[in-house]
């Protein structure tokens, strides 16, 4: 039978606009696609953010900068501490203090920790999003190791809140290292699981390879950095080329790809989850002797100035910008948060693939709502 | 011809696949117990926290009915959210001099971020973090708590 095509009808009015969130499982929190479509095509996307806009900038100004830690911890909650290591580098930049050995080293070891737990919650969940149930069981069962690590030291799980200004909240508990290192054995059995499960298998393939591919010019000229930036080929690890806390003293490699497709972007995050152990067994053994934090003033008061720090989240790179006027609280806090550069290149890729595929393409941004909306 | 074998060594493949995945699933059918984390609500009467665990904001009395806050109002300053709201008291002590103390030490659990800058802030040591985590009520009202008890006083030699 022959196709029949509504002819009186002009392109525009052929579009399907259809709403995708707030509250859609698979946007992982209430980020709003206005996507439109033509038949099963993605012919646009318009994210639209702000449904839990907490104003935490806008906060920042009116606290002092030990408060703003518990801010920022719940900007990228996945990544809490390596958020809280931003801000807390950035007030010790300004201040000039020299931070010991050891305060560095847990630090480096927290940070790894933490993004190893971020991105086994992003296996769990992107192979939920692709049908995998199994797949969040086995994520979350492993991520609670590391959560009950956070847990005996920091007193809390997901949201720390361990770092401050001038070094920790508290030393490392006694049982910290034995735990990292019954972690690490644990986790080097169970990765290749994670292989056999999801990333050999053949309905994973055909929905995955080939769907959304990022040039590296793409990624640079959108600002994608994280795991979905270095899929593509764009080197922009800070860890390796502004190297902070003791990452100038470990040997890791930095996980680039060049096809840059949904497929890539995860095997970089299954890599760099070998490469993060590889980075805590080489700390753990030799934590330096010394104190947990520097003795600061009751009251911290940056010099007047402006101030910029950057870190490697589990998600890109995180810019902390401080203007300070001298007083207590800060003139003015600026994050430059990866979510957000990461969700503008959503369109852009996804634009031409059916809508089954726009949530695997989501999925694999690993996008977190209210570090975009902040 | 040759598409056809393609095809079906595709076929073998994808199937191959999947029995890899359905090999490790299957293994835990028959080793449940390293696949479960923790069975909650029937292991609650056993449940030990880990004592850093930041449950709630406590302070702790001893069996005289005594604690350590003198009311200087650090852990006030020190809250981001307004959690924590002193009332103090002008009381004459036994040698008649007139001192500042504590009256009420009002905590609000529900405003509460657990960000532990009061715990670590108190000069004396006065509060401490609980490990209870079920905070479930139906008034709110219920989650503005006074810490210190009725009739306790401070404790001898804490300035």
């Amino acid at each position: 039978m022959e196709e029949k095509e509504i002819t009186n009808l002009t392109d525009e009015h052929q579009e399907y606009v259809i709403n995708m969130g707030p509250q859609h499982p698979s946007t992982h929190g209430v980020l709003r696609l206005k996507v439109s479509l033509k038949g099963e095509i993605v012919k646009s996307i318009e994210p639209h953010i702000g449904y839990i806009h907490s104003g935490i900038e806008k906060m920042c100004e009116s606290i002092t900068y030990p408060q703003i830690i518990h801010l920022t911890d719940r900007m990228d909650y996945i990544s809490a501490h390596i958020n809280n290591e931003a801000v807390c580098l950035n007030v010790e930049k300004a201040l000039e203090i020299d931070i010991p050995d050891r305060i560095k080293v847990i630090r480096t070891i927290m940070s790894e920790l933490t993004r190893i737990q971020s991105h086994q919650l992003w296996w769990a969940c992107f192979g939920m999003d692709l049908g995998g149930l199994t797949c969040f069981f086995y994520g979350l069962r492993d991520r609670e190791k590391i959560l009950d690590i956070f847990e005996e030291t920091c007193g809390g799980r997901m949201i720390v809140s361990y770092n401050c200004p001038g070094g920790l909240m508290y030393d490392i508990h006694p049982n910290f290292q034995k735990r990292v290192k019954d972690f690490i054995k644990y986790f080097r059995k169970i990765l290749p699981e994670y292989d056999q499960l999801l990333t050999g298998n053949v309905i994973f393939h055909e929905r995955s390879k080939g769907i959304g591919t990022l040039t590296k010019e793409d990624a640079i000229s959108f600002g994608v950095t994280g795991p979905t930036g270095r899929a593509s080929g764009f080197s922009c690890d800070v860890r390796k080329h502004e190297p902070y806390s003791a990452y100038d003293r470990v040997q890791f490699k930095e996980i680039l790809f060049d096809e840059g497709d949904t497929f890539h972007r995860y095997l970089a995050r299954i890599d760099e989850m070998w490469e993060s152990m590889k980075i805590i067994e080489q700390l753990i053994d030799n934590i330096p002797e010394g104190p947990f934090a520097v003795k600061m003033k009751p009251i911290i008061k940056l010099p007047e100035g402006e101030y910029y720090q950057r870190v490697e989240t589990a998600r890109g790179e995180l810019g902390v910008f401080v203007i300070s006027d001298g007083n207590k609280n800060p003139y003015r806090v600026k994050f430059r948060s990866p979510n957000f550069s990461n969700l503008s290149v959503l369109n852009h890729i996804a634009k031409g693939f059916k809508i089954a595929d726009l949530v695997a393409i989501g999925g694999s941004l690993d996008l977190i709502i209210p570090d975009i909306d902040r | 011809m040759r598409s056809i074998i393609e095809y079906f060594k595709e076929i073998i493949f994808g199937v191959w696949s999947l029995l890899k995945g359905m090999k490790v699933t299957g293994s835990y059918f028959f080793r449940p117990s390293t696949i479960v984390t923790q069975k909650y609500p029937s292991n609650r009467n056993d449940l030990v926290m880990f004592d850093r665990f930041k449950g709630e904001v406590i302070m702790p009395h001893d069996e005289n009915n005594e604690h350590k806050c003198t009311g200087c109002g650090i852990c006030e300053l020190n809250c981001p959210n307004g959690t924590i709201e002193i009332i103090s008291q002008t009381i004459v002590t036994e040698e008649g001099k007139k001192k500042k103390a504590i009256d009420k030490h009002i905590y609000r659990l529900s405003m509460c971020t657990f960000c532990g800058l009061c715990v670590k802030a108190c000069p004396s040591n006065a509060l401490a973090f609980g490990q209870k985590f079920e905070h479930a009520v139906f008034n709110r009202a219920l989650l503005i708590k006074q810490l210190n008890k009725p009739g306790s006083k401070l404790k001898k030699g804490v300035e």
